[in-house]
């Protein structure tokens, strides 16, 4: 972790964020090369057929469909609410949650099955050693 | 192998008990138990207790300190919210096995005003609680009833009956936390939890305890089957893998499986049920399961609760007991309160709130992880 904490530029917020040298960020999965399931974060075993050592890494897309949200108005203190909470379907396979953003948090305006794209964005918050953080977010995109 | 029956069953009234201990609180369900079966503690093989909170605190064994410490074996279990018909099935299944004719089952939690459960953080670096979505239980169960929503058009107000008909029911139910009807426009402007869940659609924290006493079927006939309530099935099932499980608790196919697992044990039907109580931790959970234990056909539940099917003197009266969302959710305790809920009415005990001449029943938990326990309990002659 301390090496970490020297490197220069932000942290991934999850291990699945990836953050090349030079590149732009990306979020990658893990496929089962026997039964084609997706996970998120490193793994050796596939929990869906039980196959060891045939997960690759495949790079997600950054668009996809908002698949169900919630609007959360409570959450826990220092929280900033309301926010959309969401699940979204990216093309070609693979399923994260994150916050949808640029969008009025309101049922009428939130529509599930609407186009969504994959942002990165410096968390607003540090960690205690002063850390800054990089996340993904979730936006309405044009059709 | 031999059947199991329900000798004595019964239940503290779920609310708030700070001054209490939680073995205190379990062993009273305990003593209930043991009075309602005409036994003592010293009749007892063996203790399956369930408590989620303390799970690492030999809460059994602590029970046994206050009602007598016979040195029985012990096993306490936790299960998150199927903890306690987890610890149900551990006494059935050291019945089936044959170890024992006489066990002690006690489910018991002290939530007291806990607050929001679930999207505590973990993990490294900085809280991903509303910065990737929300993990509050409220929000969880929010997005599981926005799935049914997309699939099948469900809507608010939908979701918000279930609120409406579980409080109605609790007014007749003395051991319910609340007691007090909720019109729907009170449940839909409530404080927004998590849309479409408002406060009043989230299930209560409380503290509380209930109790069994299971017999094999030569003790029962010992003792006598005059009360005794047949375990038809006992089934609990994890979650399987399903595509979206990594982010989105999948709270729909551990409990298809187990209704099913369940169905094919009792050899019987969901048209065979006369009563349910099923996992209200959310309005927008019971509307799922409905479909999910067969109660009505696949994309129908929205229309059941609009008829009214669900509510007592319906086709299939759902929650009668004022569900998780009155009566309260001491999630260690809550299996157990289910089994002793339909047990009563098997009974004909259940008083003001009877469902008249019911002979079969069904008990469903689900615990966020995932575990689901579900049971069917029988009338005896």
């Amino acid at each position: 972790m301390a090496e970490e904490a020297a490197a220069s530029g932000p942290l991934p917020v999850v291990s699945f964020l990836k953050i090349p040298d030079g590149g732009d960020p990306y979020l990658e999965g893990q496929r089962c090369g026997d039964c084609g399931a997706i996970f998120l974060g490193e793994r050796s075993i596939c929990s869906n057929c039980g196959v060891r050592e045939n997960l690759k890494p495949q790079k997600l897309a950054d668009t996809g469909v908002l698949y169900v949200y919630s609007i959360v108005h409570r959450s826990f203190p220092g929280i900033e609410v309301p926010f959309v909470s969401a699940v979204v379907d990216l093309d070609g396979g693979g399923t994260v949650k994150g916050n949808l953003i640029n969008v009025e948090p309101t049922p009428e305006k939130v529509r599930m099955g609407m186009p969504v794209e994959v942002v990165y964005r410096i968390a607003p918050t540090k960690d205690r050693d002063g850390n800054e953080y990089l996340s993904y977010y979730f936006q309405p995109r044009e059709k | 192998m031999s059947d199991v029956y329900i000798m004595g069953i019964d239940m503290i009234r779920f609310g708030r008990y700070p001054d209490r201990s939680v073995p205190e609180l379990g062993a009273e369900a305990a003593l209930l138990a043991l009075d309602d079966a005409g036994l003592t503690i010293q009749d007892i093989e063996a203790l399956y207790c369930g408590n989620l909170m303390q799970a690492s605190g030999m809460i059994g064994q602590r029970i046994l300190r206050e009602i007598g410490q016979t040195g029985i074996p012990v096993t306490n279990s936790a299960n998150a919210c199927a903890t306690g018909a987890t610890a149900f099935r551990e006494g059935w299944t050291a019945i089936k096995a044959g170890l024992c004719d006489l066990v002690l089952v006690v489910g018991v939690e002290q939530l007291g005003k806990v607050g929001l459960l679930g999207g505590g953080g973990g993990g490294k670096g900085i809280s991903k609680e509303g910065l990737l979505g929300s993990g509050t239980m409220p929000c969880v169960f929010a997005e599981a009833g926005m799935e049914h929503a997309r699939k099948h058009g469900t809507t608010f107000e939908q979701f918000a009956k279930v609120s409406v008909k579980n409080h109605a029911h609790s007014v007749k139910n003395s051991k319910s936390m609340y007691q007090k009807e909720t019109p729907l426009e009170m449940v839909m402007n409530a404080e927004m939890i998590a849309y479409p869940n408002t406060k009043l659609m989230c299930s209560v924290n409380v503290d509380g305890a209930a109790a069994a006493v299971l017999a094999s079927e030569k003790k029962a006939r010992e003792l006598g089957l005059g009360r005794a309530v047949r375990v038809a099935a006992s089934i609990l099932t994890s979650d399987p893998f399903t595509e979206r499980d990594l982010v989105m608790p999948d709270v729909n196919t551990c409990t298809r499986q187990a209704a099913s697992k369940a169905y094919e044990m009792a050899g019987l039907g969901p048209q065979d049920l006369d009563l349910v109580e099923l996992h209200d931790c959310f309005a927008t959970a019971e509307i799922l399961h409905y479909e999910n234990l067969g109660l009505c056909a696949d994309g129908e539940a929205g229309k059941m609760i609009d008829e009214g099917e669900s509510a007592h003197g319906g086709r299939i009266p759902v929650n009668v007991s004022g569900g998780l969302l009155s009566k309260g959710h001491p999630l260690g305790a809550t299996g157990v309160a289910n089994l002793y809920e339909v047990s009563t009415h098997l009974r004909g005990e259940a008083g003001s709130r009877q469902v008249e001449g019911a002979k079969v029943g069904l008990t469903h938990v689900i615990g966020l992880g995932s575990a689901c326990g579900i049971h069917i309990l029988e009338k005896v002659g």
